[in-house]
């Protein structure tokens, strides 16, 4: 827990973050609509003998009394898929429609981008990328269980991501759910800190700003690409959408979501931020009961 | 050249997606079904109506694999994954996949059999069992009843009495 010491002068009540962290953390499952409306997953669950709990700010993600939601038939049928409730928020930020083309630029092992598919009503193009060949093998799992057929699946270094294989070259939107230190991930990973090191996290820093950027560039204007990580460092969250800013056209929308959160930060150690980060979110696990998350909308070109 | 290359049309290239011609008259790799006779297929074995898949493509990657994709691609497609794998042909009975009789049995009219909830649950652990079926053998849609509507749940193999599992070992489930 240590390294979460540093977050001391950014969050509010930080005994209580703290005390949070510490707790394990619930399962939650999303509906895939694709397959099943919530009614009909919710009354499988019932079927299943499985309480179950709607979140408020979501109808279609679940909070579940169970400690095995894979052995249900809502799972077996595909009318639920396992994923962390703050997980959920980046696609419904991002908010497609139908016969969108939508880039998920790091979408192992596929909550995301087979939820991306769920709000096309699974018609249009998600490129689902992945750099990782193996953990991609666990998204076309879960796609096809899932019953997503709007999926093409890439295997790019999404920093050079190239349109080569597509039949477009400009995407309406994307997502960059970056590969990150995971410090909010601690409820459901307790040791996920004990190999923490400043140093990873300014490596991985810079290939988050890698890959937002490419993202969008790749995106057309007017089009809107969220950037999110499950991780409190602003070396991870401000600094790389700060990077994005100057280095490409774009800017700070508002985020709208129903969960409490509270707005990026403008200052951190020595470093300051555009005033417009305010407009990103950071969910801490106390705020919700949930793990924590950031998350920043994005709009292609000048305000 | 090599040993493979034919001179009566081009061949099937196993790791790349190659969109499945209209119609027989359009087909230049040898071998190769056409989006006429899987819409046929699925018609004529299960009674699903061909409209269901005016909005899908179907595409084909290594020899007789078909995947169904509801995006944009151009063909050949040199990417991972397009769509969901639907149907397995060049063989002499095709077979669907567990994953499309899920997400597209439920237009199905004909070679369904509904069986209770015990059955089904022998039948996602992967198990063969003994039933009563009147109709054809071969591969059908085995559904069951869940929260009052019928759902399918994966592809039996019927044959002599005998409804086999082929829920795929990675699917198959303890309910």
């Amino acid at each position: 827990m240590e390294p979460l010491e540093r977050y001391r002068p950014i969050i509010d009540d930080f005994e209580a973050f703290r005390a949070a962290c510490e707790r394990p953390l619930g399962i939650a499952v999303r509906v895939n609509t694709i397959k099943a409306d919530v009614d009909r997953a919710m009354a499988t669950l019932d079927e299943d003998g499985i309480p179950v709990e709607q979140a408020d700010w979501n109808p279609r993600v679940l909070r579940l009394e169970t400690n095995a939601p894979g052995s249900t038939w809502a799972s077996f049928h595909g009318f639920i898929h396992t994923q962390e409730e703050v997980s959920a928020v980046p696609p419904v930020v991002l908010d497609p429609e139908p016969g969108d083309r939508v880039f998920d630029a790091c979408a192992a092992p596929g909550g995301k981008a087979t939820q991306l598919a769920a709000l096309l009503d699974d018609r249009g193009t998600v490129v689902a990328n992945d750099n990782n060949l193996g953990r991609l093998s666990a998204l076309r799992f879960n796609a096809e269980r899932l019953g997503a057929t709007s999926l093409a699946v890439t295997n790019q270094d999404a920093r050079n991501f190239s349109f080569n294989p597509l039949a477009f070259d400009a995407f309406d939107h994307a997502l960059v759910d970056a590969p990150c230190s995971c410090e909010g991930t601690i409820r459901k990973n307790p040791t996920t800190l004990e190999e923490w090191t400043l140093d990873h996290v300014h490596s991985v820093a810079g290939i988050q700003k890698g890959i937002l950027k490419r993202a969008v560039q790749a995106t057309k204007p007017g089009g809107t690409v969220v950037y999110s990580t499950c991780t409190f460092a602003p070396e991870e969250n401000e600094a790389v959408v700060q990077h994005a800013l100057g280095t490409t056209d774009c800017h700070l929308v508002d985020i709208d979501i129903g969960l409490e959160s509270v707005p990026g930060i403008t200052e951190w150690q020595d470093e300051t931020y555009e005033g417009s980060l305010e407009k990103a979110i950071r969910i801490y696990p106390h705020h919700n009961d949930t793990g924590g998350f950031f998350v920043a909308k994005l709009e292609v070109g000048s305000a | 050249m090599s040993d493979g290359d034919s001179s009566d049309g081009e061949s099937n290239v196993g790791q790349r997606f190659d969109r499945l011609p209209a119609t027989a008259s359009e087909r230049v790799v040898a071998g190769r079904a056409t989006r006429a006779e899987v819409l046929e297929y699925f018609e004529d074995r299960f009674e699903i109506p061909p409209e269901t898949f005016d909005e899908y493509t179907f595409w084909e990657k290594g020899a007789g694999k078909i995947w169904i994709f509801s995006g944009e691609s151009p063909s050949p497609a040199p990417v991972e994954a397009i769509g969901m794998t639907c149907l397995r042909t060049r063989q002499e009975h095709w077979k669907p996949t567990t994953d499309f009789v899920q997400r597209f049995g439920r237009q199905a009219n004909a070679c369904v059999i509904d069986i209770e909830r015990e059955a089904a649950r022998r039948f996602v652990c992967g198990e063969d069992q003994s039933l009563e079926w009147d109709g054809d053998w071969g591969y059908l849609i085995v559904a069951h009843e869940i929260a009052g509507e019928r759902e399918p749940i994966g592809v039996g193999l019927y044959l002599h009495g005998e409804l086999r599992s082929t829920v795929p070992k990675g699917r198959q489930r303890e309910l």
